[in-house]
């Protein structure tokens, strides 16, 4: 599933990086500790957070994750936002909780495989 | 600069330029009002350990708070021991970072901003532990009723730029610890042109740690023992080379001018 299409499923605000939208979402990962995202999250996945720093779009780059959600309806910070547009990486902003959102994104990737 | 100094001369970095002391320091020190602090973490007992393990300056760093500075410093007036304003914020992103004001004044002006952005919720002492206030005198005159443990609605850089703004010395707290860290909780060591001091927790060996993180290679590492009982008070220190005990000299130190630096050590 492709991260645009995940945006209009869950009514996600895209605030950067809208050049990102075509990439794929193979799974998800959820945190707050940049530390342990760098050293647990995957290629392909979503990142579900809710830190707004700007950091956050260097570990994005690093660990290439297809786009991040930051939920709670934190706000990214601007750095963080024109990181995010230069680096092409989807920040998308949700007034959703983490719980919510990751709930959500798990029924649409792997709900029907674990269904059938 | 409150106190008077009776600077111990010598010791790691001696051979200095004529006119500059060794200055023992531990800047970062709890009091009883961090609710994690034992609450023997008095103004009187700081003050007594730090002159029996030769400490010169402290630095006393509560949570999101400054209102027991001025009780250390009355307790350590004429003692030979200099008390700097600090505290110890913790950000949006749960980054702890050390702050140090010029003087009292500046830490209550620092304290009423920091309030305005601390979400308002009563302390619970049963779970999160006391808050104790107190008098110049050293006793108990009362207790912070708003929970102080916990983040500020600023980031990083957010309160970097305030505290620059203000002419305040602000630098990342135990950067090595793998909780309320810039670097457990940001992914990264922070860039140089943002704090070209960072604090080291009283478990890290400098020289490793520079090993690991390459990019703090020429910055100035400050050792402190984030003291939350007497046991661990001056248990790591750094060594300041400095003509008094001044938030300028410091200053100095931190980017090495004129002979000022600093030593850090155990």
């Amino acid at each position: 599933m492709r991260v645009g299409e995940i945006v209009e499923v869950l009514g996600l605000e895209v605030t950067a990086g809208a050049g990102g939208l075509g990439r794929e979402v193979k799974s998800g990962y959820t945190g707050d500790l940049l530390s342990d995202v760098m050293a647990h999250a995957r290629p392909g996945d979503l990142w579900i957070t809710i830190q707004g720093h700007q950091n956050v779009v260097a570990v994005a780059v690093l660990t290439e994750v297809a786009g991040v959600v930051i939920c709670g309806g934190v706000e990214p910070e601007r750095d963080t936002l024109e990181r995010a547009d230069r680096e092409g990486v989807p920040v998308l902003r949700t007034g959703l909780s983490a719980f919510e959102v990751a709930g959500r994104l798990y029924s649409l990737l792997k709900g029907k495989r674990d269904a059938g | 600069m409150l106190g008077r100094s009776g600077a111990s001369r010598g010791g790691p970095g001696s051979g200095h330029e004529p006119g500059l002391t060794v200055y023992t320091a531990d800047l970062h020190v709890h009091t009883a009002l961090s609710p994690c602090a034992e609450p023997e973490m008095t103004p009187v007992d700081i003050v007594r350990v730090s002159i029996e393990r030769g400490l010169d300056i402290v630095a006393v760093t509560d949570h999101n708070s400054g209102r027991n500075v001025r009780a250390v410093a009355a307790c350590a007036e004429g003692k030979g021991v200099t008390v700097w304003p600090g505290m110890e914020v913790q950000t949006r992103e749960e980054v702890h970072l050390v702050v140090l004001t010029e003087g009292l004044a500046e830490l209550e002006e620092w304290e009423r901003f920091i309030r305005a952005h601390l979400p308002s919720r009563p302390n619970r002492p049963e779970v999160f532990g006391e808050q104790s206030l107190f008098d110049e005198q050293g006793r108990v005159c009362g207790v912070e009723g708003q929970l102080l443990l916990t983040s500020v609605d600023l980031g990083v850089d957010q309160v970097l730029r305030e505290a620059r703004r203000r002419g305040h010395i602000c630098y990342p707290a135990h950067i090595d610890r793998p909780a309320f860290s810039y670097v457990s909780n940001l992914g990264l060591v922070p860039p140089a042109e943002d704090f070209e001091v960072v604090e080291l927790s009283w478990r890290a060996r400098p020289e490793e740690v520079k090993a690991r993180h390459p990019s703090l290679e020429g910055r100035t590492l400050i050792v402190a023992s984030d003291a939350h009982r007497l046991a661990e008070l001056g248990l790591a220190r750094s060594f300041l080379v400095l003509r008094e005990p001044s938030l300028d000299e410091f200053r100095a130190a931190i980017v090495g001018r004129d002979g000022r630096k600093v030593v850090s050590g155990f």
